[in-house]
């Protein structure tokens, strides 16, 4: 389980996070509420490794990872406008993971299609990343993130940029898949009927910190 | 800022198309030339009688230093006189062979003996035999039977050796090509690529004088074996290899000129020395002649011939040994005092025909780059 | 495409034709064979092609870390830091070839080693610029993605970050390689007699040898090799162009960590060491008097040139700078108005496109040689009698530099969002107010710094202006070359002196440009 102690940020003289600490336990997922600019995303950030807090311990079941870098951290890691790689295809983004990770090609290939099963898009294998609609990309972005079977996922209003119907529909299938591959997940969003319709309990930032 | 740009766009280009026409070149501050204006070669002189204050433009190449004596012409004939520097003289003569018959200007002065035949079939020069030919050196002018150039320098391309750095060493003092291969001498010489210098060329010229061909093979390959160093003209040889240049070389021997030793005195800082710490070993010097002419195409014909005359008259000619450090081609012209201290005439220079030299150059550099630098 | 005209019509006249001309005068197939047959001149090209092709790698490889220190962190003196290293690129070789040539040991005296660290020396602002430039304005959190994916940092550098850059490493690679190409001055004064390339054979056989069927042929060659060449890169960089995410205000931050501090400070005082030795001995250089240090050589420079044997009139060195300074804007808005509108004109069209891009590299891959005698036939009679001309010079200039403005804006302009454009147009914006609004803000950044190119080979360019100079508008390149060609020692100073002066005017004007983008923020 993760557990977040005292993490401070700053930039310059702003405090962004002031002593935060939380706890995501196993196959559990928590939705972090707070308004846009209140450091959701640089929290998420500090928890992948992408960022070094002034103060505080970000700990996985006990074990402090100060020390290691986020491409050992096994946090994956969906952003809202999904960052997807322009110069590689579909299939080549969801199994990126493997990729690096030296697995077979075989195998690549075979969870890239599980997986693209699972999030809804079967045979976009070959599909080019600018061809993609808002939804379908996001979608690709949970797949690649999902596919290496992180330990923990990190979602950074993940449906922020997609328009009500789908946001809704999306939010039940969130859910739905990360029940379905029982996985722990941070969720953080501004809005809080999503929260509620994606985890499994709600805090807000403010509550966290000082 | 960019917004703007766009439009400018047709303006500018409309604006350097017209620019041309509002007058060639522009004389923006100094130079050293003694007047202004006229552009040699263009359209816009109306022929025949050329208008009172005409102007000649002088080809030469970027060494040459212009004798105060130039602004008397001036005044004696009201011509101005512009000085044009175009690269050295290999490249001064082929961009004039290039533009025969639609010169760049009036005059070239700095055709030497090793380019002579290569400008003549070029039919670069219009012939004109100066009223003065008479009080100049016959051997020079007879070079030239057909009368397209006038001489009006001669020059010598010697080894230069560094004295003091000899008597350091207690060495004795080269003074043959002979000696050059004598092991003690080994890794002392710096001589530059005849493919791309012009005293590099005349010292070639000196070896085939000397041993003959091919002789000169055989030399070379035994330089060759005793280190000798090879770079690409001049200013690198004298400046950065020679020892007595610029103080950072390590070989005292170069190939230079038999002027190199005043010269080294005339531009010392003060207090100036009283001898030169180089000198030049005449037995390897190589006779070099230069040649003035009226090119061909030239919109003021007769003005270029009296400029030619001017070019070889005594005034001229006296001031050339301290500018251009050459000696003059007219007779009974006095040396100064520093030339005939440290650098009097060579007697017995080595010397080959401009017949030859146009026949065997390239065969003979192309040799010697096998031999020395493959 | 009417915008693809002007710069088409600016090549034709300024380079097909006077190149066409000269090569014509040599050119036949006896001359072509006899070239090919040649044994000599296969191992000339030989090793023209390998220099050129080993001294792009390392300057690419080398050039990296720099560019990425450069491009994503902010720190004080950035900007100094970034003109500084853009100083060796554009001055002369002919400047700094002879305080490099002193700083090498002896033992790499002519010798392939000397040229290749020449090179890499003269072309890493090339790679750091070009690179840098798309490098900060790639969104990082593309590579942080790849990091919460576990690529180590060596694997995303090679299977993101690469692969994302590599428009501008192709359009970096191919500069270099032009210019290594076509080196001239490095190789005859490193590399002495023994290495001679193709530019400097053409050289040899145009002006020394006057052998111009045997020139015409090896230009013509060295000119369809590089078209080919040309071809074949501009190819693959319009196939490959990757739409990306650009943040055109660049995504520099400060270093936060104790590691990325010690990696910004290593890698700038390193970059600013190897850049500043040579320069700093050309200084040094300008302060000897007689046998100690003093300052007449710079006491001289603003002096009137005298009369008299005593003073030697070689070159007014005050005439000069402002020479210089006036040809190098001409030259730049020339260069900006035909490069940009040809990446405009080179974006929009696929096939064409390709055509034209290699076009306007041809004159990087031409000998000066060709191109300023070609000038010298062909443009003495009217409406061009522009031969005697001082405007030929800055128009060779621009010639030269419209390639750099090119690149500069080329990578950018491929990798906007078309549905950055679609949507302007859907809201109602003509296609000229949609390059106003959205190409132009992404462009201004790559367009000044092709502008900042433009202005700075300007001021440093040789070759071609060596061949077209007359008496009264020596550039300050030629000045320095005429001082450092005479005997006095105090001559020699003064050309160090003056040298110094186009490396502070250099200096000053690539530290303006880069401000004039406005923000700090951003390459």
């Amino acid at each position: 389980m993760l557990e977040v102690d005292g993490v401070t940020v700053r930039f310059g003289d702003r405090v962004v996070l002031d002593e935060i600490g939380l706890a995501v336990g196993a196959g559990e997922v928590v939705g972090l509420l707070g308004p846009s600019g209140s450091g959701k995303s640089t929290l998420l950030r500090v928890i992948a490794g992408l960022l070094v807090p002034d103060r505080g311990r970000v700990a996985w079941d006990g074990d402090n990872l100060r020390t290691v870098p986020t491409h050992r951290r096994r946090f994956g890691l969906v952003f809202q406008d999904h960052q997807l790689f322009p110069h590689r295809d579909v299939a080549g983004n969801v199994g990126f993971g493997l990729s690096v990770a030296g697995r077979p090609q075989a195998e690549i290939r075979r969870r890239v299609t599980e997986l693209l099963d699972l999030v809804g898009l079967p045979g976009f294998e070959r599909r080019g990343v600018a061809s993609l609609s808002g939804g379908e990309a996001q979608r690709v972005a949970l797949a690649r993130a999902l596919a290496p079977s992180p330990r923990l996922l990190l979602l950074d209003e993940p449906l922020g940029a997609l328009d009500r119907e789908l946001h809704d529909r999306l939010a039940l299938d969130l859910r739905r898949l990360l029940k379905e591959v029982g996985i722990a997940g941070l969720h953080v969003t501004h809005d809080p009927e999503e929260a509620d319709a994606v985890a499994d309990r709600v805090v807000s930032l403010e509550q966290l910190g000082r | 800022m960019h917004r703007r740009l766009i439009p400018l766009a047709p303006a500018v280009l409309a604006a350097l198309l017209v620019l041309p026409a509002c007058g060639s070149d522009s004389s923006s501050g100094g130079g050293a030339t003694t007047a202004a204006g006229g552009s040699a070669g263009s359209d816009g002189s109306s022929g025949a009688a050329a208008a009172p204050a005409a102007a000649l433009t002088l080809l030469t190449y970027d060494a040459f230093t212009e004798p105060d004596a130039l602004a008397q012409f001036t005044k004696d004939t009201g011509i101005a006189v512009k000085v044009a520097k175009s690269g050295d003289a290999g490249t001064l003569v082929n961009k004039a062979i290039l533009t025969a018959g639609r010169p760049e200007g009036d005059v070239l002065w700095g055709v030497d003996n090793t380019l002579l035949s290569r400008a003549v079939d070029g039919k670069v020069f219009t012939p004109y035999q100066s009223s003065q030919l008479g009080q100049l050196a016959p051997d020079a002018v007879s070079l030239v039977p057909g009368h397209e150039v006038t001489p009006v320098d001669t020059g010598d391309v010697c080894l230069n050796v560094d004295k003091g750095w000899f008597a350091d060493k207690g060495l004795r003092l080269p003074q043959t090509f002979e000696d050059l291969l004598d092991p003690a001498y080994k890794g002392l010489l710096v001589v530059q690529n005849p493919a791309s210098s012009s005293p590099g060329l005349a010292f070639l010229l000196a070896t085939v004088a000397h041993f003959g061909d091919p002789g000169y093979e055989q030399f070379w390959a035994k330089l060759r074996a005793n280190d000798v160093s090879v770079v690409e003209d001049w200013d690198t040889a004298y400046y950065s290899s020679f020892t007595a240049g610029g103080g950072q070389g390590d070989r005292p021997i170069v190939v230079s000129y038999a002027s190199s030793p005043p010269a080294t005195i005339y531009y010392a800082d003060e207090p100036k020395p009283t001898t030169p710490t180089t000198a030049s070993v005449d037995a390897t010097c190589f006779r070099q002649v230069e040649f003035a002419g009226v090119l061909r195409g030239t919109q003021h014909e007769a003005e270029a011939q009296r400029l030619v005359d001017f070019l070889v008259g005594a005034d001229f000619q006296g001031e050339l040994p301290l500018t251009n450090f050459v000696y003059p081609v007219r007779e009974g012209v006095a040396l100064p005092q520093l030339f005939t201290d440290f650098a009097p005439p060579v007697a017995h220079p080595l010397t080959l025909s401009p017949a030859d030299i146009a026949a065997h150059r390239d065969q003979w550099i192309s040799t010697w780059t096998q031999t020395v630098l493959r | 495409m009417v915008l693809a005209a002007i710069p088409l019509a600016f090549l034709a006249i300024f380079f097909a034709w006077p190149v066409a001309a000269i090569i014509g005068r040599g050119l036949s197939v006896r001359g072509i064979r006899e070239v090919l047959t040649d044994p000599g001149l296969r191992s000339v090209a030989w090793f023209t092609l390998w220099q050129a092709a080993l001294s792009t790698a390392l300057t690419v490889a080398i050039g990296l870390l720099p560019a990425y220190v450069l491009a994503r962190y902010r720190f004080a003196g950035r900007s100094l830091v970034l003109a500084l290293v853009t100083v060796p690129f554009v001055l002369p070789t002919v400047v700094v070839g002879a305080a490099f040539l002193a700083l090498l040991p002896a033992s790499l005296d002519q010798t392939v080693w000397a040229i290749l660290i020449a090179h890499v020396y003269f072309n890493l602002a090339v790679v750091i610029r070009t690179v840098g430039t798309l490098w900060g304005q790639l969104d990082p959190r593309v590579e942080e993605a790849a990091r919460t994916l576990g690529a180590s940092p060596r694997q995303v550098m090679l299977r993101v970050t690469l692969p994302l850059l590599r428009p501008a490493l192709l359009a970096a690679a191919s500069i270099t390689f032009l210019f290594t190409f076509t080196s001239f001055g490095i190789i005859r004064i490193l590399g002495g007699p023994r290495h001679p390339t193709i530019e400097v054979e053409v050289w040899r056989l145009t002006t020394q040898a006057f052998e111009l069927r045997a020139a015409a042929a090896l230009a013509f060659l060295q000119l369809v090799a590089v078209t080919g060449l040309m071809l074949w890169w501009s190819n693959v960089q319009s196939r490959q162009a990757v739409t990306l995410r650009l943040r055109p205000r660049g995504t520099a931050t400060p270093p936060r960590t104790a590691r990325q501090r010690a990696l910004v400070a290593s890698t700038v005082a390193g970059l600013v060491a190897i850049v500043v030795i040579p320069l700093g001995r050309l200084v040094a250089g300008s302060l000897r008097d007689g046998d100690g240090l003093g300052l007449s050589a710079w006491r001289g420079l603003g002096a009137a040139p005298g009369r008299g044997p005593a003073s030697r009139p070689v070159a007014d060195p005050l005439a000069a700078v402002g020479t210089s300074l006036r040809f190098a804007v001409l030259a730049t808005v020339v260069a900006v108005v035909i490069g940009g509108s040809a990446a405009v004109a080179i974006a929009a069209s696929r096939r064409g496109g390709s055509l034209l891009d290699a076009g306007l590299m041809l004159p990087l891959g031409t000998s000066a040689v060709t191109v300023g005698f070609g000038l010298l036939i062909t443009m003495d009679r009217r409406p061009l009698d522009l031969r005697g001309s001082w405007v030929l010079i800055p128009i060779a200039h621009a010639v030269v530099a419209v390639p750099f403005v090119v690149r500069a804006v080329l990578p950018t302009l491929r990798s906007i969002d078309p549905r950055l454009r679609d949507a302007a147009s859907t809201l109602g914006a003509s296609p000229a107010r949609v390059w106003l609004e959205i190409d132009l803000p992404f462009l201004r950044r790559a367009l000044v710094a092709g502008a900042g190119f433009a202005f700075a080979i300007s001021l440093g360019e040789f070759g071609a202006t060596s061949f077209l100079t007359r008496v009264g508008n020596e550039t300050m390149p030629i000045a320095i070359a005429r001082l450092l060609g005479r005997p006095s020692p105090a001559n020699l100073a003064q050309s160090y002196a003056l040298a110094t002066v186009l490396m502070v005017l250099t200096l000053v004007v690539i530290l303006a440009v880069d401000r004039l983008r406005g923000d700090a923020v951003g390459f």
